[in-house]
């Protein structure tokens, strides 16, 4: 169940890539592609009737524990998607600086 | 901004660079560690920046960048202290010495002392990330406002 | 000092990238001397793995963390840990990476002027140095997608940190983009392997794939986002405006940065996957983007107005050459025929011609554009009367490009007609014909420039020593690898393609058996 959401939010983000032009709406797209492909990530490691996987302080009684790896791919996978979506701000901040619109299909002095 | 945001703003600073030490300290333990706990305090850059401007904190563009490069080298450094046996060794974990506590196996009430080089290096990215997200949020609003810009 | 070399031609970059804006901060001499270090110390540690894995032909197996792969923490966790594992491909890779990389810090040391933001550009090229030797050194999949996006933000972050002009920040922001989503498709490809066999280590997966459904669609998701980062049609877009935008010193590490993706397809393909690959379907699959990326290039160079953009759809062009043998190769892995190996040699082998061939060609376009202040087609002329050296050496590489003996393209590319053509005559027709425009386009491009009568206002300063000797290295290489191929292609490229061909077993072996 938690998967067809995840590719719910995958389609609904290449949906956004392809058909909008804002180049703000660009980088929520792929944020949204993003946020998608970690929650896959992080649903991979479930376990029924099972704790968190944190030994200090864990609940008496707990016999098994989700899969912690999957949590450490999912948080390398946040960090590197902020770096990436920080940089891409960054480039559209300038962008509009120097050209004064954000409409992807205005910017065009590259051509071909 | 009025006079009541930035009583509270003055007020919220101090708890919460406790929470994120907290946080950076704690992450062998609990859940954080050096990345969660870096963007809690940024978190506090962006409140300053919100409240009392941007321009309070131009002064403080070199200091984060000499903090972001000593952070990441003292990351490298630290892997490199188990190069007797190979990179990124845990020398320090189980040998009794400073985080050399051992831990026993199954559920415990955490020792903060345990773990060996795993709370140095969350300090390490710790201090990378409050010095890199911390930037990042002050150039963006600089940048915002017609002020000279650099990228990375 | 030795037994590390492989994590050390990783980390020595990297503690460069961080410590440099540090020096710079301090002095700029300081910085220089810095780099310099930093270049000739990874010069030394890759080339100590290169000589061990090329010469002694087995593969390196480094362990991060403990003393052997099989050492786990806690009982019931991971059998293996993060290993870096080194191969005959993955040492052929690091040599060229070194090649390109040496040659473009000399270059950009003495080519970039201060107030063109040099230690940012320092410091990011050492970054993506260091990303490339890490992508190609790594046996680890999720390691692997790591690496695969620090070079995605250090390429960017090098094609666009000139924010005072308009273009290359928006070339970076649409090279993001694509980048990006193809890491976004590598990442889910990695999390649903990881879902069906709980290891993220390629060799342990490559042992337990079984060619399921779920196999498939990991393999077309991988796919995917390998061929939008290397630029093959139709994901190209971000490839001219990327070459084109970045500064000139940079652009031969954007292109090793592309080649390194093309590793990561013959990865994926001969070693993750090699083992269920039952239908020639992929291979087909692979040399089919590879032509059509060598034909549209091809066409669309015809057209261009601006020097910078023409060699970036030559690049493109060359790219697909590497996907056609590739392709070749593994569609023929299953039936054993000959044609196959050939193929894969040929493509292998065009991977550091390219490389030198390009870049000696980028190197010029920055060269050319200093001198006369634009790239526009249109305004460059008689530049020959001034830059008589510059001028040969385009020449040179012109003919290189397009694959005239006796210079290097020509050695490789007729490995790879010849197998191509048992494979499907069309395949060879197409990409000859391709060759043949490509000459023509080249050759329009280096008249335009160089022949002419001289202009009136032209600003030329005498061209430094590093400079020439950046580009006398690569034009060395260019003469050298094609007056003698074949002691080139015995020693780096025929272990490679045995470690491809038939060497899956010894990189499992390596990691499982020990």
């Amino acid at each position: 169940m938690p998967f067809v959401v995840c590719m719910l939010l995958i389609a609904i983000g290449l949906f956004t890539l392809l058909v909008r032009r804002n180049l703000i709406k660009l980088v929520i797209g792929i944020t949204i592609i993003e946020n998608g492909v970690n929650l896959f990530l992080v649903s991979l490691g479930y376990v029924r009737n099972a704790v968190a996987p944190i030994y200090t302080y864990a609940p008496p009684g707990a016999s098994r524990m989700v899969f912690p790896t999957p949590q450490a791919l999912t948080l390398t996978a946040i960090v590197i998607g902020l770096a990436t979506t920080a940089l891409m701000l960054a480039f559209v901040v300038v962008i509009y600086r120097h050209q004064g619109t954000l409409d992807g299909g205005k910017i065009r002095e590259l051509k071909g | 901004m009025s006079v009541v945001v930035r009583t509270i703003a003055r007020i919220v600073l101090p708890v919460g660079l406790a929470f994120g030490a907290y946080v950076i300290m704690h992450g062998h333990l609990t859940p954080g560690g050096g990345f969660q706990g870096g963007a809690v305090v940024a978190s506090l850059v962006a409140l300053i920046v919100v409240t009392f401007g941007a321009e309070r904190l131009v002064r403080a563009k070199t200091w984060f960048s000499v903090v972001e490069d000593l952070g990441a080298l003292a990351f490298v450094a630290l892997a490199f202290l188990g190069i007797g046996v190979t990179f990124f060794r845990n020398v320090l974990a189980n040998s009794g010495g400073l985080f050399g506590a051992s831990v026993p196996l199954g559920p415990n009430p955490g020792i903060l002392n345990s773990a060996g080089t795993l709370p140095l290096m969350n300090w390490a990215v710790g201090f990378k990330v409050i010095a890199g997200l911390g930037a990042v949020v002050l150039l963006l609003a600089l940048f915002g406002k017609g002020g000279e810009g650099e990228d990375g | 000092m030795v037994t590390h070399a492989p994590v050390l031609a990783i980390v020595i970059p990297l503690l460069g990238a961080f410590a440099l804006p540090l020096w710079g901060k301090l002095r700029r001499e300081l910085r220089d001397l810095w780099a310099i270090v930093v270049g000739v110390f990874t010069l030394v540690v890759a080339l100590v793995v290169a000589v061990k894995v090329l010469g002694g032909g087995e593969v390196w197996v480094y362990t991060l963390g403990a003393a052997s792969p099989a050492a786990a923490v806690v009982q019931g966790g991971f059998p293996i840990r993060i290993v870096l594992e080194v191969d005959a491909l993955s040492a052929f890779m690091g040599v060229i990476a070194l090649l390109a990389g040496i040659v473009g810090l000399v270059y950009t040391l003495q080519f970039l002027r201060e107030e063109e933001g040099k230690t940012l550009a320092m410091s990011l090229y050492l970054l993506l140095w260091a990303g490339i030797l890490g992508l190609v050194y790594t046996g680890d999949l999720f390691n692997f997608f790591v690496f695969f996006e620090i070079t995605s933000i250090a390429a960017c972050g090098l094609i666009g940190y000139r924010t005072w002009e308009s273009r290359p920040p928006e070339a970076a922001f649409k090279t993001m983009v694509m980048y990006t989503l193809g890491g976004l498709l590598v990442l889910l490809a990695v999390g649903i392997l990881y879902g069906e066999y709980d290891a993220l280590n390629i060799a342990y997966i490559s042992s337990k794939v079984t060619g399921g459904l779920l196999d498939r669609i990991a393999l077309g998701l991988l796919l995917g986002g390998l061929l939008m980062k290397a630029g093959a049609v139709p994901a190209h877009m971000w490839a001219p405006d990327a070459y084109g935008e970045a500064p000139p010193s940079a652009t031969i590490l954007l292109v090793v940065n592309t080649q390194a993706a093309i590793y990561g397809l013959s990865r994926v393909v001969f070693t993750l996957f090699g083992g269920v690959l039952a239908t020639p379907g992929v291979g087909w699959l692979i040399a089919a983007f590879g032509v059509l990326t060598i034909v549209v290039a091809a066409l669309m160079a015809l057209v261009q107005k601006d020097l910078g953009r023409l060699i970036a759809f030559g690049a493109v062009s060359q790219l697909g050459y590497m996907l056609l043998g590739l392709g070749v190769g593994a569609a023929s892995l299953m039936t054993g025929a000959g044609f196959g190996q050939v193929a894969l040699r040929g493509g292998i082998f065009h991977m550091i011609n390219d490389a030198a061939t390009v870049g000696l060609l980028f190197l010029l376009v920055g060269v050319v554009q200093r001198a006369a202040g634009t790239k526009e087609l249109s305004r460059l002329g008689g530049l020959g009367h001034v830059l008589k050296a510059e001028g040969g050496l385009f020449l040179l590489g012109s003919l290189a490009l397009a694959g005239i003996p006796p210079l290097n393209g020509f050695a490789s590319k007729i490995l790879i007609y010849e197998s191509s053509f048992h494979l499907s005559p069309i395949l060879a027709v197409l990409a000859i014909l391709s060759s043949i425009l490509l000459l023509a386009v080249v050759l329009r491009a280096f008249h335009s420039v160089f022949l002419g009568p001289k202009p009136s206002v032209l600003h030329v300063e005498r061209t430094q020593w590093g400079t020439i000797l950046a580009m006398g290295t690569l034009a060395l290489v260019i003469v050298v690898f094609g007056l003698f191929p074949g002691f080139f292609v015995k020693h780096l490229v025929d272990p490679a393609v045995q470690a491809l061909w038939a060497g899956r077993a010894d990189y499992l072996a390596a990691v499982l058996g020990g």
